[in-house]
């Protein structure tokens, strides 16, 4: 069952008052299996008409606290709850972001310049972390190709990489060496430009928490976690796969592209279930954690089992 | 140093409570203070505190807390040899069933809650991620040293094989870390805290003799 709440979005600090949406989406539980089912292709229908939520079964949006007091954040600690208390005096004004590369039109821009030409949009996606939790996120943002399309790439750039802010003396965990600095991710511009990958500014109605990633982050719902790299400051076009933070820190387990499937395990552990924070037994992991029906086109060919 | 305490032999199941009135007073605090975390966290997890994925967390901590103890457990006997308190040694069944204690729990939870006791995934886990294998061994281990752990069953192994069996402990503080070890992503901040922690209380075991560390008498030990 969809339940449809009009809510006044509380004031954000990044975005402009006008661009609000002023109604958020709440999927709400359906109270058995069968049921999510047979109401997932009309929920489906409905908020496609709406947005690319595309979530193929309705689930409850998880408890905000939750999400913010339970991240993978290494820039800020390695235990999960280091951002939340480390994070909290990070500054996020003012914010540049720089698309360099190979593209049309490069330059450095503030983050409103950035935000400031496209529509901000509330999207309910599911996130899937790497080490088998996940949760529902109600984030708010814009779409990655709006930026995509206005820096103009040139037709020779096949990958984009996305880079985190290096700042040891505001992120302590850049001052140990436990991963290569600064976080570096990438896609494939054909994936940075689906209708999904979205850059977000904020979550549940508000401006995005430090240790979320603020003031800005990436969400690309069918893949693990960990490519959804925070505090970006660089967006670079390129012609080479890029070699994700990850990669270079154990290539055997986390391979470029992530995207989330259950019969492909971790070397560590199974990728089969998840649970969502705050459960304690787990469910079965969908094919691109649900999104299927709008992204396996993009993989079409390819062998997911080599290509992890 | 009391000739009491002195006199007390560090033999297992023969050491009666007669040290210092302390020592007896200690006891149930000690008791209280191991068993605080497990209660803590079965606190939190009712009262909805431990926010993320709780399963995980009550597992990682779980596994902290035996090898803490399990540190703890294994620097009675140095301290002892340091300090000449022979009743120190007296905590260390309860010290090492809390161990046992903990680590199950930790391996239940797995199999439990993060298998779901699927046989399938439990056996390929076992077999196939090397992890796994070595911390199941590491509680294999455990279960015999928990089992001799009663008096009566200590009597009848006698002093010296019961002794020797229990050096399998040494073994398991190994095991335990590398399992630690295996089992984090790049963090490995804290498995190498705990290897050292070990290699040092391992260490004094052998090169103890040659340091001239110890006030208490060796004599007893061969009572």
């Amino acid at each position: 069952m969809l339940i449809r709440n009009r809510i006044e979005p509380p004031s954000s600090e990044i975005t402009p008052e006008r661009e609000y949406l002023n109604r958020r989406q709440f999927l709400g539980v359906v109270g058995s299996i069968g049921a999510i089912s047979a109401t997932g292709a009309l929920t489906e229908a409905v908020l496609g008409t709406m947005h690319p939520v595309g979530a193929q079964q309705a689930e409850a949006v998880t408890p905000e606290e939750k999400v913010t007091s339970y991240n993978n954040y290494y820039e800020f600690g390695t235990d999960k709850e280091d951002p939340k208390a480390n994070a909290q005096r990070f500054r996020t004004k003012p914010w540049t972001v720089k698309i360099e590369g190979m593209c049309r039109k490069p330059g450095t821009l503030a983050l409103e310049d950035l935000l400031k030409p496209s529509r901000i949009e509330d999207r309910t996606y599911r996130f899937r972390c790497v080490e088998a939790w996940s949760a529902v996120i109600p984030w708010r943002g814009i779409p990655l190709a709006d930026v995509i399309r206005r820096a103009d790439p040139l037709p020779s750039a096949k990958y984009v990489e996305l880079t985190t802010l290096f700042d040891p003396s505001q992120m302590p965990g850049q001052r140990s060496q436990s991963i290569a600095w600064p976080y570096l991710e990438g896609l494939r511009l054909d994936e940075a430009l689906h209708p999904l990958a979205f850059l977000a500014t904020g979550m549940y109605g508000k401006t995005l928490p430090n240790q979320n990633g603020a003031p800005l982050r990436l969400v690309v719902p069918w893949k693990y976690g960990f490519k959804n790299v925070k505090a970006i400051v660089k967006l670079k076009f390129t012609d080479q796969q890029p070699v994700s933070t990850w990669m270079k820190a154990a290539s055997t387990e986390y391979g470029f592209y992530a995207n989330v499937n259950p019969m492909v395990d971790h070397p560590r552990w199974s990728q089969a279930r998840d649970r969502k924070l705050g459960d304690i037994l787990k469910k079965p992991t969908p094919m691109f954690n649900g999104y299927a029906g709008q992204v396996a086109s993009l993989y079409s060919g390819m062998d997911l089992r080599k290509n992890y | 140093m009391t000739s009491a305490a002195a006199a007390s032999a560090p033999v297992p199941g023969r050491v009666r409570p007669r040290g210092p009135r302390i020592a007896r007073a200690v006891k149930p605090v000690l008791f209280g203070a191991l068993l605080a975390p497990a209660a803590w966290l079965a606190f939190a997890l009712l009262t909805d505190r431990l926010q993320g994925d709780v399963v995980k967390i009550i597992e990682i901590r779980t596994g902290t807390y035996a090898l803490r103890t399990l540190a703890v457990t294994l620097a009675i006997t140095p301290l002892r040899q340091l300090t000449g308190w022979a009743w120190l040694t007296t905590y260390r069944r309860m010290l090492g069933l809390f161990v046992f204690f903990y680590a199950t729990v930790h391996m239940s939870i797995y199999f439990g809650l993060d298998l779901e006791l699927q046989f399938g995934e439990m056996w390929t886990s076992i077999v196939k991620r090397p992890y796994i294998t070595i911390g199941m061994l590491s509680w294999l281990i455990l279960v015999p040293l928990a089992i001799t752990s009663p008096t009566v069953v200590m009597k009848r192994l006698g002093g010296a094989r019961w002794r020797r069996l229990h050096q399998l402990t040494y073994v398991v503080a190994i095991t335990a870390t590398t399992h630690y070890l295996w089992a984090v992503k790049k963090d490995t901040f804290w498995p190498v805290v705990y290897f050292v922690v070990f290699a040092v209380l391992l260490g004094v075991r052998w090169a103890g003799p040659g340091l001239r560390l110890r006030r208490d008498r060796p004599t007893a030990e061969r009572k």
